[in-house]
């Protein structure tokens, strides 16, 4: 399935959560948030999330700014 | 004020006068950004150097390539932190953003910022306000950027906000103060309101200046970021924010139009 990850369209093989999205790309779970189709998924809501097709998902994390 | 010793009395001055904002208390009333800096090492001098208690911190996406590094982590643990909204240019995404910001540092502080315009990056004041009421619902404290207008303002301070920070130039520009009357009519106008100039500042004549006015607060981030050198001009930011809160305080002699002899006419030899 596709979905698109930070405005990139990604490919994903086979059925997959939340949570072991994040693995993939390997990111720390700690300060960074995730939105799934423009509404926030809670971390402790993270593994229950089964990723669909054509879903949109961003994640944030923190920089420098004013 | 009577004078005894003068190092501890400017010590007690500002320990007495403390700066209040949503439940928490503030000695410095001097917030500052985290963008620009030439380095991290940069950053956390100016930090330091500044005395400020809060920090302001930008929402991005997370790059994909497993290279991130924990910006947080180059923050003092004693620094409260500020999200932005920055980049946001309706109340939508500003609304979205807050929330990812509010789940990734578990925060409801906010600083929401709705840009109108891509040259000027001046305040869309009108999306501000709708992004500004929703965020208030939720149960948000929510700092919001806008045009220096007081019926804006007073509009913010309406639906909840506990502070405004109109801006006294375009940000980065560090032009300065430039509408003294509408930030002095503001503080009249809003006696008991809670105003923070946010933008604009370039050098400490100019946060000066927007404390004399009666400014609770002053956040910045270009005008010591873009210094030769950041950590001293931090300091020199510092010193300026208390040198006209001070004088805020003491209160300014009146203007006049034309001269008032400082000795006395009267005795003077002919």
């Amino acid at each position: 399935m596709k979905v698109v990850i930070n405005d990139e369209i990604t490919e994903i093989a086979g059925a997959i959560n939340l949570q072991e999205l994040l693995k993939s790309f390997a990111l720390p779970s700690a300060k960074i948030a995730v939105e799934l189709n423009k509404k926030v998924v809670r971390k402790k809501d993270w593994e229950n999330v089964q990723i669909k097709d054509a879903d949109k998902i961003e994640i944030i994390h923190f920089v420098g700014g004013g | 004020m009577a004078i005894q010793n003068l190092k501890s009395e400017i010590e007690n001055i500002f320990m007495n006068d403390l700066f209040n904002l949503a439940g928490k208390t503030f000695t410095s009333r001097l917030i500052i950004g985290t963008g620009k800096y030439r380095s991290h090492y940069e950053m956390q001098q100016a930090h330091k150097a500044s005395g400020a208690e809060m920090v302001t911190v930008a929402v991005n996406r997370v790059p994909l390539d497993g290279k991130t590094e924990s910006f947080l982590d180059y923050l003092s643990p004693e620094m409260q932190i500020l999200p932005n909204t920055a980049g946001c240019y309706d109340a939508e995404h500003a609304i979205r953003t807050a929330r990812l910001a509010r789940e990734a540092l578990e925060t409801d502080w906010i600083k929401l910022e709705v840009i109108g315009d891509k040259i000027t990056l001046l305040p869309d004041n009108e999306q501000t306000l709708e992004a500004a009421r929703i965020l208030v619902k939720e149960g948000f404290i929510v700092l919001p950027y806008f045009s220096d207008d007081l019926i804006m303002a007073k509009k913010l301070l309406d639906i909840g906000c506990p502070a405004v920070m109109p801006l006294a130039a375009p940000i980065g520009s560090g032009l300065g103060v430039q509408n003294p009357a509408n930030l002095k009519i503001m503080r009249e106008q809003l006696p008991d309101a809670t105003i923070i100039i946010d933008a604009g500042v370039g050098v400490p004549s100019d946060a000066a200046i927007a404390m004399e006015l009666g400014a609770d607060a002053i956040l910045m981030n270009t005008a010591i970021a873009e210094a030769r050198d950041a950590a001293q001009m931090a300091i020199a930011m510092k010193l300026a924010v208390q040198a006209g809160r001070l004088a805020y305080l003491s209160g300014r002699m009146p203007k006049r139009l034309y001269a008032s002899a400082s000795s006395p006419i009267e005795g003077a030899i002919k």
